[in-house]
């Protein structure tokens, strides 16, 4: 238990709380690149996700489900370090873009199977009643589709943001900032309490979201929708 | 197959001679390694799960607490998991098969509990009517009934398992993950590529395995009848492991 104590008391050294390389400057550089990457995968996924789960008939829809269902279990195959080690050998772009090429390709599929998954389970009887009204397709989907699927759309974009905040730790591996900073300069350096140190940070910030994304099923998921998936 | 050119040196993607030159031992010893750190966790994770999954389902009460904690354990990184195991473990496996069993659990507990809550009432009644004890109904009739639900959970932890090992080559433990820091360190493509590879292989192959076993084991999810549940249950399941 030692380890752990040292590793505390790492967090009340003098100067790691400024500076480039203090906690809150690792934290936003953490934050920035996932962030950036949540709204690509966002801005990619939740739409598409809307969209394919209105193929409800035919062959079409068969392999649209198919596909979608696929793309999530070879998304869960992917190494993601392997993918992010690639791009930087591989491209020569500026630092960004290595590490959100693999986090992004990484966050699609849970963001978009469950919206699609979500919009598919609206009962039929739902969208004719919403017909009967006079609603357009458009406002079927806003007003009746996307509510309903919130429970699924959210669990989707917690997944999506939990592995997004983990896997930005590798950002650092490839010479990039946030708090997997600590984990590679501690090993490098035989530091075990700045390692575990910037271990802690990453698991903390990872728990509080997930917390946030509970918090926020409480508040934005109607409370009709709630009382029928059962929590 | 013309090597794909790539890189801005004119490296190409693929340079077969390096694959041939290495298959016997690095790529070979990387392969033998990825099995063990993630089919082991695999398995202590199943064995822990059963008996935790059904005292849950058993004592209801016990349920709640053990999905907060399962759903943190969920949502722990990987890395910082393996970094701070290094002060108790040192750099040996167990380093790597801890984390990875607690994700296991994560993932499996609930779908234990899931999979025997989706046993309808009346069969569990039939099953106590035509005389069958508690254990009886339990190994003949609950669990082949949940097994869809715990196999589509032993897929996704199995899936996830082997990419998730590879974020262990930062500290000189990732099986193929190895592969891929050779790749950073030389600037050089082809061990990196022939590692994705490879993993996503390993991992695709073994989900077809357990879809194998789940199909055997319940020849009457094919028989029709009770068909069109899966992809929900499927669905609803949360994707990946955090590296």
């Amino acid at each position: 238990m030692n380890a752990i104590f040292d590793a505390l008391s790492w967090f009340g050294e003098s100067g790691q709380w400024s500076g480039p390389d203090g906690i809150p400057s690792r934290l936003a550089e953490h934050l920035w690149y996932s962030l950036l990457a949540f709204l690509i995968t966002v801005a990619i996924a939740l739409p598409l996700g809307l969209l394919l789960g209105h193929v409800r008939h035919g062959r079409l829809a068969g392999v649209v489900g198919f596909v979608v269902m696929a793309s999530a279990n070879a998304a869960r195959a992917l190494p993601t370090l392997g993918l992010l080690i690639l791009a930087v050998v591989l491209t020569s772009a500026g630092d960004l873009v290595p590490i959100l090429i693999p986090l992004v390709i990484l966050a699609v599929p849970p963001v978009l199977v469950n919206t699609y998954a979500g919009v598919q389970q609206v009962e039929p009887g739902l969208r004719d009643a919403a017909e009967g009204m006079g609603m357009t397709g458009v406002q079927v989907a806003l007003r009746l589709e996307a509510p309903v699927a919130l429970p699924l759309i959210l669990l989707g974009l917690r997944t999506a943001a939990i592995q997004i905040i983990s896997t930005a730790t590798l950002a650092a591996y490839v010479g990039l900032g946030g708090f997997g900073r600590y984990i590679m300069d501690g090993y490098a350096r035989q530091e075990y309490d700045q390692m575990a140190g910037g271990a802690i940070l990453v698991a903390v910030l990872a728990v509080l979201v997930q917390l946030l994304f509970a918090l926020l099923r409480r508040f934005v998921v109607s409370p009709g929708v709630r009382l029928q998936t059962g929590s | 197959m013309s090597p794909l050119a790539a890189g801005d040196d004119g490296e190409p993607l693929i340079r077969w001679e390096w694959i041939s030159n290495n298959l016997t031992d690095d790529i070979a010893e990387a392969l033998r390694e990825h099995l063990i750190l993630s089919f082991t966790p695999v398995l202590l994770g199943f064995l822990v799960s059963l008996p935790l999954g059904l005292a849950c389902a058993r004592w209801k009460r016990l349920y709640q607490p053990t999905l907060a904690i399962t759903s943190i354990l969920y949502a722990l990184p990987a890395i910082a998991l393996f970094v701070i195991l290094i002060a108790f473990t040192g750099l040996t496996y167990t380093t790597v098969v801890v984390p990875l069993t607690l994700y296991t659990l994560s993932v499996l507990v609930p779908g234990v509990v899931d999979g025997l809550a989706a046993v309808p009432d009346h069969v569990r009644q039939a099953a106590t009517a035509m005389g069958f004890g508690p254990l009886r109904r339990l190994l003949q009739v609950e669990l082949p009934i949940a097994l869809p639900v715990v196999m589509a959970g032993l897929r996704v932890a199995t899936v996830s398992n082997i990419s998730l090992v590879s974020v262990g080559a930062i500290m000189g433990l990732g099986g193929l993950g190895q592969l891929f820091t050779t790749g950073l360190q030389r600037d050089f493509p082809t061990p990196i590529v022939v590692g994705v590879v490879l993993v996503i292989l390993l991992a695709l192959l073994s989900d077809l395995i357990l879809l194998g076993i789940q199909r055997a084991f319940t020849p009457w999810e094919r028989a029709g009848g009770t068909r069109r549940r899966k992809t929900a249950d499927q669905a609803a399941l949360p994707g990946g492991g955090a590296a």
